[in-house]
C-alpha cells in the first residue's frame, strides 16, 4: 500500500527531499546478508510505497510539495532531478511568492483558506495515483510560518476530506535557544492544532539529531543537511519494508495502519518518538562489527535513559503503563535485508513520557511571554485571538497531565 | 520571489541610494555569471529592452537587456540627482523615476512636509504606483533618507504618511542616514557616523559604503538561497514584539569600505564577537550593557548551523535579555557570502540602548525649543503650528518611558508565571 508525503515549507522540503534520497539509495545499495529473491522483493515493496513508475523507469516520489516562497522547492526539484535516480512529479508543486514571515496566524488564516483548493486538488491526484492508498506522511516545522499554520490547516482539511485516512505528522522541533524568536507561540498553537486532528504525531529535535551528529558521528562542522540526513535516515529505517506478523514471506502491507495500531493506543497519547542504532561516521563502519544482542541492549538503555537483547528487555512490565499488557505494548517487526550502509540495525518507536519534558519547557516559556503579551498583535493581525491561545494552552496542558498521570 | 522599491529622499538619501545600487550591481555581477535575468536579480532591478518606447519595454526572463533600479529618486534640489544621472549609474536610472525641483527646502522640516508634500503628493504618489505595477509580487518599500535635513527629514515622513494610507498591506521599512533615526510605521534600522575609524578624503563615501551594505545584507536571505532562509516579513515579525518599540540597532561585521579589499579572512568566531561590540555598532550604543528584547542574525557564506550555535551559546552569557524572550534569537543563513568576502554578518537587536539616543535628542531639541530659536522659520510655513512640536514631543517622552520601564526589569531574577492547572 502507498504513502503519499507532504511537505510543507523549508525545512518540510529539505527534510522531504533527504527522506526520499536514503529511500531509494538503501534500495539500491548492498542486499547485506540475504537472498537476492528476497532483495528483488524488498525493492518492489519501498518502489510501490514511496514511488509511481513512469514511461522512462525513473521513480518519481509520491510527494506534494507546498511552500510559500519557491526558492527552496525549485532547489529540491533540481537537485532530485540531477541525481538521475529519482525525481518529483512536474504538478506535484504548489508555491506562492511572499512566505509566511514566521507567523502561524498567517499561515494558517490566510494562506490555508485563500489556497485550499489548490493545495487539496493536487494532493487528491497524488491520491489517485495510488493503487491502493494507506495514509499520509506530513513532514513539517513548528517553529515557522508555513510548515506550522498552513501545516496545521492542511491536515485539519485532510481530516475532513479523507477520514478514512491515516495521517502520521513527521513535525520537527526546534533548537532550545531559538532559531525564531516566535517558534514557541507558533509550536504550542501547532500541537495543540494537530493533536485534533492527526493520528499520530512523530517528533524529532533538532537538538537530539545535532548530538547524534557531533558525537557518534563526530561531525565537525555540522550543516543542516547533515541533520536532514541523519534525520532521513532514521525515517528510512521505520517505513523501510518489514516482515508482516502473519507470515516471513510477505512484507507488512500498511505500515502507516500497524504502526498507528501499535503505537496509539489511546487518542490522548499520540506523541511518538523514534531512536536507531547504530549511527556512525563512514570512517567507523568498516571497523564495526554487529551483534545483535549488542545493539538491543543499547536500545533498551537508550529508551529507558532517554538518552536516546534480547527482546526480552523490552517484555519488561516495569516499562509500560498499567492497562497494557507488555505483550500487547510490545511488537517487533522484522527483516532479513539489511538497511543502508549497515549490516545491522535496529530503531525503536516509542510512545512514552519522556518527550513530556521537552513539551513542558516551551509551553511554559511561550505562557511566560503570552503573559507579557509580546507579539500577540502580530498574531491578532490575522485572525488569532489570545482566545485562541488560551485554548491551545489548555489542551497542551491537559495532554502533559495525562502523559504525567501515567 | 518579491520585489523591493528603493525610495532614495534629498541629498542624503540620494548618495546612500547611489552607493546601494552601485553595491548591487557588483553583487548580482559576481553571483550571475550568465548573464540571465533570474529571480534574484529581480528583486530589485527590472529587465528593460531600451529600443522599445514608452512602457511596453519589460523582459521577465532570459538574457538581460537593459536593467533599471526598481527606485524613485526625490530631491527638491537638482545638484545630487544630476550629478548621479552623469555619473557611471546614469543607465541604471529611467527620467521617469525622479522628482526633482529647484530652491531646495532650507534644511527646514516644516517646508519639505508642508509646502513640498502638498506640492509634491499627486507626484509622488504616481511615481510609487507606477513601480509597484512593474512588480510581480511586491513585498517592500525601503526608504533612505537624512533626519537632520529638510528634504530628506520633512519630505521624507511625507511621503511615509502618505504611503502608510495607500498601501496598509505592505511591509514598509526605513532605512536612515547619517544622523540617527527615522520614524516609520512598522519597523526601523539606524545607523549613525560612530563606526568609522580611517580618516578618507571623502568621509561620507565610506559612511554611505557601510550603509549601503546594510540594506544588501539585510535582503541577501532573500534574493539568495540558504539553508534558512529568513523574508524581510520575518524581520519585523520576529524584531517587533510591541508596535510602538520598533527601532532596531544594527551591526555589521566585516566593517569594510569599498577601497579595503585586502583585509585579512577574520577568524569566524571573532566576526561573532564583533557584531556584538560596542565599535560595530552602526548607532552610538552599547546593546551589551541594555537589555535586548529580540536579536536577530543573518550570516552569510559559508557557515554552518553548528557554528552559528557555538557562538550563540558562547555570547549569550554576556547578554541580557528581557524575561520574557531569554532565547530570543532569530538566525538565517545564506549561502552566497558578499563580494570580496567568505562570510559576513548582520546583527539586527531590538535593545533598550536605543534610548540614549532618544533622550540626547530630546535634550537637544529642549534646549532649542525653550528659547524660542529658529522657530520662526518653521511657524511661517503654512499649516505649521505650535503643537506640531508639542505633539512630536510628547510623543518621543512617550517612547523614552516605554524604554524606561523596560530597562527597570533588567536585573531582576527570572520567575516563571503559574501555569494553567487542569482538573484530572
Amino acid at each position: 500500500m502507498s504513502i503519499v508525503t507532504v511537505q510543507l515549507g523549508q525545512c518540510g522540503n529539505q527534510i522531504g527531499f533527504e527522506v526520499f534520497d536514503a529511500l531509494l539509495s538503501d534500495s539500491h545499495s548492498s542486499q547485506g546478508l540475504c537472498s537476492m529473491r528476497e532483495n528483488e522483493a524488498y525493492q518492489a515493496s519501498c518502489k510501490e510505497r514511496f514511488f509511481s513508475e513512469e514511461e522512462n523507469g525513473v521513480p518519481i516520489a509520491r510527494a506534494v510539495l507546498v511552500d510559500m516562497e519557491p526558492k527552496v522547492i525549485n532547489q529540491m526539484l533540481s537537485k532530485a532531478a540531477q541525481s538521475g535516480q529519482w525525481k518529483y512529479g512536474q504538478h506535484a508543486c504548489f508555491c506562492q511568492k511572499q512566505g509566511s514571515g514566521n507567523n502561524w496566524a498567517y499561515g494558517y488564516s490566510v494562506h490555508g483558506p485563500r489556497h485550499e483548493e489548490s493545495i487539496m486538488n493536487i494532493i487528491r491526484k497524488e491520491v489517485e495515483k495510488c493503487d491502493s492508498f494507506s495514509g499520509f506522511f506530513i513532514i513539517m516545522s513548528m517553529a515557522g510560518g508555513t510548515g506550522s499554520g498552513l501545516g496545521a490547516f492542511v491536515t485539519q482539511n485532510l481530516e475532513d476530506q479523507y477520514s478514512n485516512s491515516l495521517k502520521m505528522n513527521q513535525i520537527i522541533w526546534p533548537y532550545g535557544t531559538g532559531e525564531v524568536i516566535v517558534q514557541n507561540y507558533n509550536s504550542i498553537l501547532t500541537l495543540s492544532h494537530l493533536y485534533r486532528s492527526s493520528d499520530a504525531l512523530l517528533l524529532h529535535e533538532n537538538d537530539a539529531i545535532h548530538k547524534i551528529c557531533a558525537k557518534l558521528m563526530n561531525i565537525k562542522q555540522i550543516s543542516f543537511s547533515d541533520i536532514n540526513q541523519v534525520l532521513a535516515h532514521q525515517l528510512g529505517s521505520v517505513f523501510q519494508p518489514t516482515y508482516s506478523a502473519e507470515s516471513s514471506f510477505h512484507y507488512r502491507r500498511n505500515p502507516l495502519g500497524d504502526l498507528m495500531e501499535h503505537l496509539v493506543p489511546h487518542p490522548e497519547f499520540k506523541m511518538l518518538s523514534v531512536r536507531n542504532i547504530p549511527h556512525m561516521s563512514e570512517n567507523s563502519l568498516a571497523y564495526t562489527t554487529f551483534t545483535w544482542a549488542g545493539l538491543l541492549k543499547h536500545l533498551r538503555q537508550m529508551l529507558i535513559s532517554n538518552a536516546k537483547m534480547e527482546e526480552e528487555g523490552f517484555k519488561d512490565p516495569a516499562l509500560y503503563t498499567s492497562w497494557l499488557k507488555p505483550v500487547n505494548a510490545f511488537n517487533v517487526w522484522k527483516t532479513q535485508r539489511a538497511f543502508s550502509k549497515y549490516e545491522k540495525s535496529a530503531v525503536l518507536v516509542s510512545n512514552s513520557q519522556f518527550l513530556v519534558k521537552p513539551l513542558d519547557m516551551i509551553v511554559g516559556k511561550a505562557w511566560n511571554m503570552f503573559a507579557s503579551k509580546a507579539y500577540i498583535h502580530q498574531y491578532t493581525k490575522f485572525g488569532i485571538e489570545e482566545e485562541d491561545f488560551l485554548d491551545s494552552f489548555t489542551s497542551l496542558e491537559q495532554v502533559v497531565a495525562s502523559y504525567c498521570n501515567l | 520571489m518579491t520585489q523591493s522599491v528603493v525610495v532614495q529622499v534629498g541629498q542624503c538619501g540620494n548618495q546612500i541610494g547611489c552607493c546601494f545600487w552601485d553595491l548591487a550591481l557588483r553583487e548580482h555581477a559576481a553571483v550571475n555569471q550568465k548573464g540571465i535575468y533570474d529571480e534574484a536579480i529581480s528583486s530589485f532591478f527590472r529587465n528593460v529592452d531600451t529600443r522599445v518606447v514608452g512602457d511596453g519595454g519589460s523582459i521577465s526572463k532570459g538574457k538581460i537587456c537593459s536593467l533599471k533600479a526598481r527606485a524613485v529618486l526625490i530631491d527638491m534640489e537638482e545638484g545630487v540627482v544630476n550629478e548621479i544621472l552623469q555619473g557611471p549609474l546614469r543607465d541604471v536610472f529611467d527620467t521617469k523615476q525622479l522628482i526633482t525641483d529647484i530652491s531646495g527646502s532650507g534644511n527646514n522640516w516644516a517646508v519639505g512636509h508642508k509646502v513640498f508634500g502638498s506640492l509634491y503628493q499627486d507626484q509622488i504618489l504616481e511615481k510609487f504606483r507606477k513601480s509597484a505595477e512593474h512588480c510581480d509580487c511586491l513585498q517592500c518599500f525601503f526608504i533612505i533618507h537624512s533626519m537632520g535635513g529638510g528634504t530628506g527629514s520633512g519630505l521624507g515622513t511625507f511621503l511615509l504618511k502618505s504611503l502608510f494610507d495607500i498601501i496598509s498591506k505592505i511591509d514598509l521599512m526605513v532605512n536612515s542616514g547619517k544622523l540617527g533615526t527615522t520614524v516609520k510605521p512598522k519597523s526601523l534600522v539606524t545607523s549613525s557616523s560612530g563606526a568609522l575609524k580611517k580618516q578618507h578624503k571623502k568621509p561620507f563615501d565610506a559612511m554611505n559604503n557601510i550603509v549601503a551594505n546594510l540594506l544588501l545584507n539585510l535582503t541577501s536571505s532573500a534574493r539568495f538561497e540558504g539553508s534558512l532562509n529568513m523574508d524581510l516579513n520575518e524581520i519585523s515579525m520576529n524584531l517587533v514584539p510591541f508596535p510602538q518599540l520598533h527601532y532596531l540597532v544594527s551591526s555589521l561585521t566585516p566593517l569594510y569600505t569599498l577601497t579595503d579589499v585586502n583585509i585579512p579572512p577574520r577568524r569566524l568566531d571573532q566576526m561573532f564577537s564583533d557584531a556584538f561590540s560596542k565599535d560595530h555598532q552602526l548607532l552610538r550604543a552599547d546593546p551589551k550593557h541594555s537589555l535586548y528584547l529580540a536579536c536577530a542574525l543573518m550570516v552569510r557564506g559559508n557557515v554552518q548551523i553548528s557554528d552559528l550555535r557555538r557562538n550563540i551559546e558562547r555570547l549569550k552569557p554576556s547578554l541580557q535579555f528581557v524575561s520574557w524572550n531569554q532565547e530570543g534569537w532569530k538566525t538565517s543563513l545564506c549561502s552566497v557570502p558578499p563580494v570580496g568576502h567568505s562570510h559576513s554578518l548582520l546583527a539586527l537587536a531590538n535593545n533598550t540602548c536605543v534610548k540614549p539616543t532618544f533622550m540626547e535628542l530630546k535634550e537637544r531639541f529642549m534646549r532649542l525649543y525653550k528659547k524660542k530659536a529658529h522657530l520662526h522659520h518653521y511657524l511661517q510655513v503654512e499649516g505649521m503650528e505650535e503643537s506640531c512640536f508639542t505633539e512630536a514631543v510628547s510623543s518621543l517622552s512617550a517612547l523614552i518611558q516605554e524604554y524606561d520601564q523596560l530597562d527597570a526589569t533588567k536585573n531582576m531574577p527570572v520567575q516563571d508565571l503559574p501555569r494553567l492547572s487542569i482538573a484530572m
